[in-house]
């Protein structure tokens, strides 16, 4: 993975997360949390800073963000599309809507369109089993997608 | 003073969120203001009613009219007809589906005819962000009662003989529970409230965080009186964002009420609560992971003993207890063990409430007592098969638990039963399938979830789990010979043996309970290449029929791999080697010349 060079000014806000909870590494998922908000994602040089703030390894660091599902390595497009694989939604048909989306937006699950705009990821279950199968552009909710829908859900955000 | 004649209830559950609830409730309001009604109708956004089939849900007070799939449109009409007028907008009431008629009340439907709500005694009747109403519905008279006239051992003595058991899955009698916990000395104690659900299809704790956060603050108080600790967790999904914010709000609320936080209703008992965010990981749910993520680290599992009732969160004992178990202890407390132990079966007390999902007409969050059938769910308050397809099987206990068939459909429903039928309680999650539904293709689907879930701490867990899938994808593709459905068997029980934690001890249950009940299925794929539910891609052909085929080329013209060929106004056929079994050509055919065999 290439290098990226974080500005004086995001390790001064990281620093800042970080000193917003003592320091504390029992606070690190608090952290981590925070600073996916802040930045989107948590490459490796963020995590270094984090280890250097919270006084513990950065395999330590590493080893957390690895092993929750919530924590990505890797920058999400401007509208990442997430399609729950919950088991109501794959009975009712998600696994047909995956493939649309990996088909319209010609890219696999965990990758971004060249443009930026889509990622495609996967969840298990938003708890709105009711609207199955669901998906998720942002935060906004679509349920009773069919694959039919797919280019209509796509559509609504390219223009 | 304002006198307010009708209360509109808008359900503010994800669900009905998602199909645009809060658009309906400004409508409302604005309407409201426009008319100059303000005095006499209220809106109130409520938690999850349960009925998420139909959401949105607007439920009108005091006549308990139950308005279904309400858009923001329907608003002006039934302001205007039901409060102005005073007659009920007809087009969104309820229609029974089976008798055609019109259903007005929800006690009449039989969604909810069989329900008895206790954990949602509140969803869906209060507004969850206002303390207010949860105090004018008994709530905190629960924690006033332990504090002032009770002991801890009394407490914990109304809650043994309740018989109320652990609603996570694992099903331990909570009395006994918190009794160990505050048998332990220590200068430190903590209570956690579980809320990491992960079971795929199951929303039952997500619906009373965000339809009645309150009940739950109070269960915590009053299990730090009686095991002695004044600090309380709650481990709750990062996914969850709405029962996040309104846990907030109640925690704050309750603090500036003194009914959190220090000298407790002036009694001198301290108790505050603190939120901390899992991140995703089915494995926390767990009691030692859930603990390990807590701290900040992998939520990796540790061997009981020692139990977290010895050394839990840093160290110190700690009890934990899941979210729809504590919303089951302030009516316990408030209207007895007696009337409580009165629900249900010999073993298993109270109600459960279910998620239920899948090809079902009525999805729903439902609460029942125990010792129901599944026919009553699934067919009575579930209304049935989706588009009158046969029932095949229903999971309960998710990823964990084992399929159910026609012939458990009479079993009482409780927590020793279902083990006996090869399944388990689990949280709640209650996933219908239909004859489309393959058993095999389901098998291999929990056990990707799992396989992809496993912490890795354990071999059996880790490498045993990825095997199985192994060998049930060569199932699905037609790959597997008779001896690896014995691999499979054999595989299965090791992993259960062997592993650590409940994750591994029963992941291999889907597989178990499939083989089980429906092993002519796994014969099926693997000695005829064939998938009776035809949900396998792999051993699906898609045929042309020549006598319908009248070579218009519709087909070969969409098929994305030029898998068709034939000329004009003659037969066409598909090359099978080049198939993706995509379906196109039969979605476009106009004389139903193509068929699956």
């Amino acid at each position: 993975m290439a290098k990226i060079k974080l500005s004086e000014k995001k390790i001064a806000e990281l620093k800042e997360v970080c000193k917003s909870f003592n320091n504390e590494k029992g606070e690190l998922i608090n952290v981590l949390h925070k600073a996916q908000s802040i930045f989107g994602y948590l490459p490796a040089e963020l995590q270094e800073v984090i280890a250097k703030e919270l006084n513990v390894s950065v395999a330590h660091v590493y080893g957390v963000v690895t092993f929750y599902s919530f924590f990505t390595m890797l920058p999400k497009g401007e509208h990442p599309i997430s399609i729950c694989l919950g088991t109501a939604c794959y009975v009712r048909g998600a696994e047909k809507v995956l493939e649309e989306f990996k088909r319209v937006l010609k890219i696999q699950v965990g990758e971004t369109t060249p443009d930026g705009k889509f990622s495609l990821s996967c969840l298990r279950c938003v708890g709105a089993c009711g609207l199955a199968p669901v998906v998720l552009v942002g935060e906004k909710v679509y349920g009773r997608v069919s694959p039919d829908g797919v280019k209509d859900i796509v559509a609504e955000y390219n223009n | 003073m304002a006198k307010i004649k009708y209360h509109m209830l808008v359900c503010g559950g994800t669900g009905c969120q998602a199909s645009k609830s809060e658009e309906i409730l400004k409508n409302f309001q604005d309407l409201i203001n426009t008319k100059g009604l303000e005095n006499e109708v209220q809106v109130i956004k409520t938690g999850c009613f349960g009925f998420c089939e139909k959401g949105p849900i607007v439920k009108m007070m005091p006549d308990n009219t139950f308005y279904t799939q309400v858009k923001p449109e329907d608003c002006a009409e039934i302001l205007e007809e039901h409060i102005i007028k005073g007659r009920r907008v007809h087009r969104l009431l309820y229609q029974d589906p089976e008798t055609g008629e019109y259903k007005s009340d929800s006690k009449h439907m039989g969604f909810y005819k069989k329900q008895i709500r206790i954990a949602l005694r509140n969803c869906g009747f209060i507004n969850p962000e206002n303390i207010d109403e949860y105090i004018a519905r008994d709530g905190y008279q629960a924690l006033g009662k332990v504090l002032t006239e009770l002991t801890p051992e009394g407490t914990i003595e109304i809650l043994k003989k309740s018989g109320l058991r652990g609603r996570g899955g694992g099903g331990f009698p909570t009395g006994l529970k918190w009794e160990i916990t505050r048998a332990v000395k220590a200068d430190q104690k903590y209570v956690v409230c579980n809320a990491d659900e992960g079971d795929p299809g199951a929303f039952m704790d997500r619906s009373v965080l965000e339809g009645d956060p309150h009940t739950v603050l109070e269960a915590m108080a009053i299990n730090g009186y009686c095991t002695g600790a004044d600090k309380g967790v709650i481990y709750i999904r990062a996914e969850y964002p709405l029962a996040v914010e309104r846990l907030k709000i109640a925690m704050k609320q309750a603090r500036e009420s003194g009914l959190l936080g220090k000298d407790i209703l002036g009694t001198g008992f301290n108790f505050d609560i603190e939120i901390r965010y899992g991140a995703g990981a089915f494995v926390c749910g767990e009691e030692t992971a859930l603990i390990h993520s807590m701290e900040g680290l992998r939520g990796e599992p540790t061997v009981k003993p020692p139990f977290p009732s010895e050394s839990g969160f840093l160290g110190k004992p700690t009890n934990v207890n899941n979210v729809e178990t504590y919303a089951n202890i302030p009516a316990i407390i408030l209207k007895g063990a007696d009337w409580y132990a009165s629900i249900g079966t010999e073993k298993s007390k109270g109600t459960k409430v279910f998620a239920l999902a899948g090809k079902i007409n009525n999805v729903g969050l439902i609460e029942v007592p125990m010792g129901i059938t599944l026919r009553e769910i699934i067919f009575e308050i579930g209304g049935g098969i989706k588009n009158d397809r046969k029932f095949k099987a229903v999971q309960t206990g998710g990823p964990s638990g084992g399929m159910l068939t026609e012939k458990d459909l009479d079993t009482p429903i409780d927590y020793d039963n279902l083990i006996a039928a090869g399944s388990m309680m689990g949280s709640g999650g209650m996933i219908v399938m239909d004859e489309d539904d393959c058993m095999v293709a389901m098998a291999k689907f929990y056990l990707e979830f799992t396989v992809e879930e496993s912490c890795g701490k354990c071999s059996p867990c880790r490498i045993g789990n990825k095997r199985l899938f192994e060998m049930l994808e060569k199932v699905t593709q037609g790959h597997a010979v008779m001896e690896d459905l014995d691999k499979l068997r054999n595989l299965s029980h090791v992993i259960k043996d062997t592993s650590l934690c409940g994750l591994g001890q029963t992941s291999p249950n889907p597989v178990l309970s499939s083989m089980a009940n429906f092993y002519h299925e796994y014969l099926e794929h693997v000695g005829d290449k064939k998938c009776r539910a035809g949900s396998c891609k792999s051993l699906m052909q898609y045929i042309i029929i020549p006598e319908n085929c009248i070579g218009c080329t519709l087909c070969a013209r969409n098929c994305p791999v030029d898998a068709i060929s034939g000329e004009r106004k003659q037969v066409h056929l598909i090359d099978q080697e080049k198939c993706i079994k995509c379906g196109a050509c039969m979605e476009k055919c106009k004389f139903n010349a193509i068929f699956i065999k």
